[in-house]
């Protein structure tokens, strides 16, 4: 497998031979805040025109097709309309604080994609509490949806507001807790040794039946975080208001825009570092031969395979079910699915000591 | 312990409804106030243009005051001056989806009145398309009863299957939605030598895709939950409040008009008339569901078995004086009851005309079934209530 | 029950009901409208009687009356008639509502203020309901012109 650390190694090593270490570092932060943006903002523009192709299938319909080949330019032509627009500030709302709130709920995006590992070796930072400090982060992104539902003075779009907040302080207690079935597994919070430890197989295989109950908790409680799917009430209560970024027009919309997809992303691939192995091709056990055949494909090539999966089981669920009661969200979270998952805990936990895992 | 404190003020809101609302109770020194929601006369969905005013506690809905007018053409009065012919041809925009019964109402009127009877071939046709009519604007309903709960799927699972009727329809009548295929005497053209073949075709592939809507919404549990107990409607309300169609049956509320006063070819045919008993938002949607089961079976009995005969009969004049007298006709249409009723001087225009459209007498239940429901479960009633504004405006 | 029966029934109750048959389905009962809430409670509440189900309410303008028409019908019994109050003010017609007794009246009963001018006494809420509350006039009457918005033929 090609470690990617040998070339960010020779590029530290190119960097610092020609310049002064505080310069390398500057460099090198530069360049790695560049090219994060590129990837997300290539990403978002490719999972927007990925959700309307696949809603278009399920919908019997083309979807894009004029803008560029196969419609690839799309959505580009949406975010310069975007670009273009008039951002509207109404005279009551709160300056300050409007024109902040899309700016924290991105930072939080941003925070949470540092430290997924996409392939051996590339990855920005690998923290030794990987998983606790991605689901740290991604609660950021709260405040971003409570203080632009409160600061456009808008009635509704508070309402809407506190209806996004409590189902996502509810929902990444569940996420947090399913995480929790494989990293007591694994033994570490690390999200390169998680993925380490599962070179001989993806814990969702080796830890069958709680790790895979814990991959469906984990599942839904990822959609309802992204007020995705069928867990859409806030922002799709087309009668009534547009939920939060009612008041929002121009960049900052798509600002909120863009975090959703990037939360939908790193849902998808905290869900594939953890579950499905991360950049880890394959591998049954110790048969050598069929896992070489699996090294042959690129490690990031399998990450991508992995992260468009759930991405696509996700989007699935957006066009199939209809919606659910706010109350009904609720009473899904702290009725059923935190029982579930406490449970699901023990008996990993359990089966960890006892060594009846493979 | 707070006492409790009535307060009634006057409240303006819009430009012209004054409305009298409690300053909420003061409860345990915390006082809380109601306030209006508008649901606009635009809808993504295709309700029409209705609006809503809502009057919400937090996130329960105590009060719905519907306004309507937004698409009132005066047609009554503009029958007073047009010829019997004429005024079948404003029938179909009133409820656009049930085009063919709307214009079938007037015509039975007018032979009624004049005391003519049609030939059976007439009889045939029209029940057939009756019942392809309402077959389509079930499938358009359901299509938008789920986009309205959020599976925004099947409202294209619903047009797709809608387009086939629509093509049988273009074939035959010339158009897609106000077909104006009824005249006073009987039916304007034959129907095309395609006609048959297409419709059989049609009731075949239709019966494959039927379960499939079933699969997708009936049994799905997110659904359920959001359809169930909500919005009971009991038989006496439902008989108070004069609501007919499948809306009233699934109450309990036997009102199909082509059992209790057959019209057409219904006398001939055998099926069921779908009565439910819970009355809930479940029961309304599953009534429709299973009258489409029954408007296919209709189609069956007739579809090959059409009598040779006439197309118009002769005995209709081309200028229809109807004697002097007062006229009633009521005919099912996927909405419910409607009632034509004509006074006419025995001249070449009707003196009065009125047009008892079921969804005028449906809308008005949307306050009665709402109070304490959440926003989310008054969208899905007034899914199941299928209301399409240009009937209620007329 | 058949329209003898109702005839006898409704003449016991109201002697100066008047009863049309000729150039009509239904039996028609015509009254004046200060004896119409009586007799509709005792249509609606009767045991023979029973007519619980409103199908249709309107109006009618004729030269020198308004005649309010009333179609009911009875789920149990299975019949239907119809209730016809003559209304001889044109200036100011009044009648009573009959919303406490069949509420769809209620609805109805506004569209027809709203298009005829007719005042329903005790009314929960009469107000236009198809036009614009700053509507003047009443288009159903046959003596109405709109020279702006009309056209005759």
């Amino acid at each position: 497998m090609y470690n990617f650390s040998s070339l960010t190694q020779s590029i530290h090593d190119y960097l610092a031979s020609t310049l002064s270490p505080e310069l390398t570092s500057v460099v090198e932060w530069t360049l790695i805040g560049v090219l994060l943006i590129a990837f997300v903002a290539l990403s978002v523009m490719g999972l927007v025109y990925i959700e309307r192709k696949v809603a278009a299938f399920f919908q019997l319909r083309l979807g894009p097709n004029r803008v560029g080949k196969w419609g690839l330019l799309q959505t580009l032509a949406d975010f310069l309309k975007l670009l273009m627009k008039e951002h509207i500030t109404a005279r009551a709302a709160d300056k300050f604080l409007f024109n902040l709130a899309p700016f924290i709920i991105v930072i939080a995006a941003f925070l949470a994609i540092g430290a997924i590992p996409f392939a051996l070796g590339l990855h920005i930072m690998d923290i030794n509490i990987g998983v606790f400090y991605i689901s740290a982060v991604s609660s950021i992104g709260v405040l971003g949806i409570l203080i632009g539902g409160w600061a456009g003075n808008n009635k509704y779009s508070l309402i809407g507001a506190l209806r996004s907040g409590a189902q996502i302080v509810s929902y990444e207690i569940s996420a947090m807790l399913s995480l929790l079935a494989v990293v007591v597994l694994a033994g570490d919070l690390q999200l390169s040794a998680i993925i380490e430890s599962q070179a001989d197989g993806w814990w969702i295989f080796k830890g069958h039946i709680p790790v895979f109950i814990a991959f469906i908790i984990f599942l839904i409680a990822g959609t309802a975080e992204t007020n995705r799917g069928p867990f859409d009430l806030a922002e799709a209560e087309s009668e009534l208001t547009a939920g939060f970024h009612t008041e929002y027009s121009g960049i900052k919309f798509a600002m909120f825009f863009l975090a959703e997809y990037v939360n939908l992303f790193i849902i998808a691939a905290v869900g594939a570092t953890v579950f499905l192995g991360g950049w880890m091709p394959f591998h049954i056990g110790n048969w050598e031969a069929f896992n070489t055949v699996m090294d042959f494909i690129p490690t990031i090539i399998w990450f991508f395979m992995k992260v468009g999966f759930i991405i696509g089981i996700i989007m699935w669920f957006k066009w199939t079910f209809p919606r659910l009661r706010i109350d009904q969200i609720l009473v899904l979270e702290w009725k059923y699915l935190l029982p579930i998952n406490l449970v699901n805990l023990l008996v990993v936990a359990f089966i960890a000591m006892m060594g009846w895992y493979f | 312990m707070g006492g409790t404190s009535f307060e009634k003020r006057l409240c303006r809101y819009g430009k012209h409804d004054f409305i009298m609302i409690e300053e909420s109770t003061i409860k345990e020194g915390i006082k809380t106030q109601e306030y209006f929601v508008n649901m606009g006369p635009q809808h993504p969905s295709t309700h029409g243009v209705l609006r809503l005013m809502l009057e919400l506690d937090g996130e329960n809905v105590k009060k719905v005051i519907p306004h309507i007018g937004y698409i009132h053409r005066s047609i009554e009065k503009m029958c007073e001056k047009d010829s019997y012919r004429q005024i079948v041809h404003l029938t179909d925009r009133m409820d656009y989806l049930s085009a063919h019964m709307n214009n079938e109402a007037v015509c039975l009127l007018v032979e009624n009145g004049l005391e003519i009877e049609v030939s059976d071939r007439v009889k045939v046709i029209r029940t057939i398309m009756s019942e392809l009519t309402r077959l389509a604007s079930h499938q358009l309903w359901w299509g938008v009863m789920g986009m309205d709960l959020g599976a925004l799927t099947s409202f294209l699972y619903g047009f797709r299957d809608r387009e086939l009727i629509n093509d049988i329809f273009e074939e035959t009548c010339g158009a897609r939605l106000t077909m104006n295929y009824n005249v006073p005497g009987g039916v304007m053209f034959d129907i095309h030598p395609n006609f048959q073949q297409k419709v059989k075709d049609f009731i075949k592939h239709f019966k494959t895709k039927l379960p499939e809507y079933d699969d997708l919404l009936s049994n799905n549990v997110i659904f359920r939950q959001r359809t169930e107990g909500i919005g009971v409607l009991t038989k006496e309300d439902a008989i108070s409040y004069g609501i007919t169609g499948p809306t009233g049956r699934a109450s309990g509320f036997s009102n199909d008009i082509r059992k209790h006063k057959p019209y057409s070819a219904y006398d001939r045919v055998e099926f069921k008339e779908i009565l439910m008993e819970t009355g809930d938002t479940f029961s309304r949607y599953k009534a429709r569901i299973l009258e489409m089961w029954e408007s296919m079976s209709i189609i069956e009995q007739l579809i090959d078995n059409i009598p040779e005969g006439e197309i118009q009969s002769s005995a209709v004049k081309a200028v229809i004086k109807l004697p002097k007298g007062e006229y009633y006709q009521s005919v099912e249409t996927a909405r419910g009851e409607l009632g034509v009723y004509v006074v006419s001087d025995g001249l070449k225009s009707p003196y009065r005309v009125k047009f008892r459209s079921p969804g005028f007498s449906n809308l008005f239940i949307l306050d009665h079934l709402a109070h304490d429901y959440k926003i989310a479960d008054l969208v899905a009633m007034m899914s199941t209530i299928d209301l399409v504004v240009p009937d209620i405006d007329r | 029950m058949d329209n003898e029966s109702l005839k006898s029934k409704i003449t016991a109750w109201e002697p100066d009901a008047t009863f049309v048959e000729e150039g009509s389905q239904f039996l028609n009962v015509i009254i004046t409208p200060e004896k119409v809430l009586n007799l509709a409670n005792k249509l609606r509440f009767d045991e023979n009687m029973l007519f619980d189900f409103m199908f249709c309410l309107t109006c009618v303008d004729y030269p020198d009356h308004f005649m309010m028409v009333y179609h009911l019908r009875s789920i149990k019994n299975k019949h239907e008639m119809v209730l016809k109050v003559k209304i001889d003010n044109k200036e100011k017609p009044e009648v009573e509502t009959l919303s406490a007794i069949w509420r769809t009246a209620e609805y109805h009963e506004r569209e027809v203020y709203d298009l005829f001018g007719v005042v329903f006494l005790n009314h929960p809420d009469l107000r236009r309901i198809l036009l614009d509350e700053e509507w003047v006039g009443h288009p159903l009457r046959k003596d109405y012109v709109d020279t702006v918005n009309m056209i005759s033929l």
